[in-house]
């Protein structure tokens, strides 16, 4: 019998007692792998190239201010520049204020958005309609599903930032390369019922000409305005979205403090396990050491059982968890774009491990000092 | 007749190691429901606690937050100021308070990110209003002057936010004159400055909400619905309880997150008990077979190792409990969903809090500790003897 095939008949020797440990395991590390993908999808998920390319102008004081509506212009001629669009957060309300219910409507410039989009996909007639339409809207494909829309279809959105009710035609339905639950419309809708907000937008998204000129142009921006009445922030696209997570509170320690509970408790249940297994076997390793085994194989021998009790928890925990999301994912909502990556699962699979590691090393070796003729003597 | 309860606990005993490590991880599941029921208790006290039922606010027709863009205008304050049953004060001047909020970005303390904080603009005659509200280091600000004063936890809680540090508004610099104490409520997130220097500075033609006190409750009620009813003003008027109570709401992505948390970390532990109690009985094989001969009845086998099992979670529980004390009070803040600006709020361990952890203990123990005592009490006699 190789050491392998030991360690796997010991490991299922008590199958209720190695089930119940896996199980236990697995659903640590199911909690684990998804503490991971939202932390992942927060703070390391990579810009994709278009993102990376562009910037988020606003008032440097607050979102909530507007800025002037020449300052496109200024933007647009600023070397490395090139395009700009306005666009103005509207938090209108769509049937009722259920978070199921939510999306973002912005209100934009329909024939200057997919310049600096240019990876949303949308057919040219469509956006043209869209064009011609001060009441028409450009919708997610990803919400035109949950919604059911259609091309035709009306959408009535309350205003509850602007006294203004929007009733708009859906022109057209984009297909971004990643979830943006958002509609787009003619920001003059806004201004024709809230005169107010004409000539002030909310904030520019600015297309620079590569990803390695934003930093210079976010600086000629900042720079440009900064003596004005109403001076500018401008960052790339990727710190303005991390921006409004900073805003939740503070997610990462939130974030730590679970996972170290998490991690604590494994590392108690993998200890606890062992240590009943190994108890039980004092005598059997007198056995296997009058056999001729050494200490370090002894050592191996319960460290391996341990180790893969843990992966394999680990392993159902994260393939679980991946399918959890992924089913989540795609039903709207909080998870939207969110994906247990291979990496991840590879993260909390050897987290796994060098707990399982951790939690049985010291009862293992305990019981690889073990004195023979005590151990024969011993009545479990 | 039932098994005494010495036994459960010298055995418990007896086997110190197992039952202190399935204590303590149960301990980490109660500490983490804890954790998260504290922060939704903290934060639902700051709203339930701001507001007083005899002041109702307006805010303009069709808007639920005091930022929204549009708000009450001077000619509709004129008019909520003439209305009978809004209360005087010893000066006989109306309890009517025009207030404008705005929001500015503040770097949190420990390079967490900036963030938004309300800032409430007002005359001292709001001030009055809000009795509950005093200074406790430095002064008011004076009216006609950019000056602003702070909240003890904006003082805490973020950089450059001491008396004689300067907040950039609009057109200029305010400096810090004062700390007040707002007893935990939602204002315990504001900044307040004076509101006429704010409309020379920014040339604000509107109110982004009016107070205003009434007499008595019923009053506030009457003019409350004589607010909504009347076309011409445009107003939305609530009750201010009201108004704090729906942006509770707030705690809605910590609880969330918190529910999904809790339950699978508990469905863990459950298994981990689960784990300790079938190794409790098989150890026991013998003995319980003797309780049998002796003459306990299955039930009563049944009920001592569920108890068992109890009393282990129970132990898990109030360590947990113990591990989150050092947390209770501190503070911390998430985004408001009404306003989009920061609340702060703290962790409350409350009574209710209390009992839920440890009922949701119990809940494990039974959960985990059901099928191995269940299992104890079915075995053969004989077999078990022969062990």
């Amino acid at each position: 019998m190789t050491l392998s095939a030991f360690v796997r008949k010991n490991a299922f020797r008590n199958k209720r007692r190695s089930i119940l440990t896996i199980l236990s395991i697995g659903f640590s590390l199911l909690l684990l792998t998804f503490l991971i993908t939202v932390w992942r999808s927060f703070y390391d998920s990579k810009p994709s190239e278009q993102s990376a390319q562009r910037l988020i102008v606003r008032h440097k004081v607050s979102l909530v201010f507007n800025l002037p509506s020449y300052y496109r212009q200024k933007i647009q001629s600023l070397p490395h520049v090139k395009e700009v669009v306005n666009q103005q957060w509207f938090g209108g309300q769509y049937r009722d204020d259920k978070p199921d219910n939510f999306f973002a409507q912005f209100g934009t410039d329909p024939m200057e958005l997919l310049k600096v989009y240019p990876e949303y996909q949308i057919p040219q007639d469509q956006l043209e309609a869209w064009q011609h339409d001060r009441a028409g809207a450009i919708v997610d494909v990803g919400l035109a599903d949950k919604f059911h829309w259609k091309i035709g279809d009306r959408l009535n959105i309350t205003g509850k930032i602007f006294p203004v009710n929007l009733e708009l035609t859906i022109r057209g339905i984009f297909t971004p390369p990643d979830p943006t639950q958002a509609i787009y419309f003619n920001k003059d809708y806004i201004d024709e019922g809230f005169s107010r907000l004409k000539g002030s937008e909310g904030f520019f998204a600015v297309l620079a000409d590569s990803p390695d000129s934003v930093t210079t142009v976010a600086q000629a921006i900042d720079e440009q305005f900064r003596n004005s009445d109403k001076p500018t922030k401008s960052e790339s696209e990727h710190a303005f979205q991390l921006g409004f997570i900073g805003m939740l509170g503070n997610i990462k320690a939130f974030i730590m403090s679970i996972c170290l509970a998490v991690v604590f408790t494994i590392l108690l249940v993998c200890a606890n396990t062992m240590a009943m297994s190994i108890r039980e076997r004092t005598r059997e390793v007198a056995v296997l050491k009058t056999l001729g085994f050494t200490r370090n194989s002894i050592l191996g021998l319960f460290v391996g059982e341990a180790v893969s009790l843990a992966v394999v928890g680990g392993l159902i925990g994260s393939i679980v968890c991946f399918v959890l999301v992924k089913g989540m994912a795609s039903s709207g909502g909080f998870f939207t774009g969110m994906k247990v990556t291979p990496i991840t699962m590879a993260i909390a699979v050897l987290i796994a491990a060098i707990v399982g590691f951790a939690s049985s090393f010291i009862p293992s070796y305990n019981a690889s000092k073990v004195n023979i003729v005590d151990g024969l003597r011993h009545i479990g | 007749m039932a098994i005494p309860l010495s036994y459960n606990l010298r055995n418990l005993r007896l086997r110190k190691s197992l039952t202190i490590m399935t204590a303590l991880g149960i301990a980490l599941t109660v500490a983490t429901a804890v954790f998260i029921m504290a922060l939704l208790a903290g934060l639902s006290k700051a709203f339930a606690t701001t507001g007083d039922p005899l002041n109702v606010l307006m805010l303009r027709k069709g808007s639920d937050s005091e930022l929204a863009a549009g708000g009450v205008s001077r000619d509709a304050m004129q008019v909520l100021r003439d209305l009978p049953g809004v209360a005087k004060n010893s000066k006989s001047e109306p309890l009517v308070s025009g207030e404008d909020i705005l929001v500015v970005v503040l770097p949190r303390k420990g390079g967490t990110g900036d963030t938004n904080v309300t800032t409430r603009f007002l005359t001292p005659l709001g001030i009055e209003m809000r009795p509950q509200i005093h200074i406790i280091a430095g002064r008011w600000f004076t009216p006609g002057q950019r000056e602003v004063v702070v909240s003890s936890s904006i003082n805490r809680r973020f950089e450059h936010a001491n008396i004689g540090d300067t907040v950039h508004i609009g057109k200029g610099d305010w400096p810090i004159v004062g700390i007040f104490d707002a007893s935990g409520t939602a204002h315990d997130s504001e900044i307040w400055g004076d509101i006429n220097q704010l409309v020379t500075d920014f040339e604000r033609t509107v109110y982004s909400s009016v107070l205003l006190r009434a007499t008595d409750p019923t009053v506030a009620q009457a003019l409350k619905n004589r607010a909504n009813d009347d076309q011409r003003l445009e107003l939305k008027g609530l009750i201010e309880p009201e108004y704090y109570a729906s942006q509770t709401r707030s705690g809605g992505p910590i609880k969330f997150v918190g529910w999904i948390v809790a339950t699978i970390m508990a469905i863990g532990s459950c298994f981990a008990a689960a784990n300790t109690m079938y190794a409790a009985v098989a150890y026991r094989g013998r003995e319980i077979a003797t309780l049998r001969v002796i003459g306990f009845s299955r039930p009563s086998i049944l009920t001592s190792f569920l108890l068992e099992s109890l009393i282990l979670s129970l132990l898990g529980a109030a360590l947990g409990i113990v591990l989150m004390l050092p947390f209770n009070g501190m503070t911390t803040g998430t985004q408001n969903q009404v306003t989009f600006s920061e609340v702060v709020f703290s962790l409350q361990m409350t009574a209710p809090v209390i009992i839920s952890a440890v009922l949701f203990a119990l809940i494990m123990g039974t959960l985990g500790g059901f099928a191995p005592a269940w299992h104890a009490s079915r075995r053969d006699i004989l077999t078990a003897l022969r062990d």
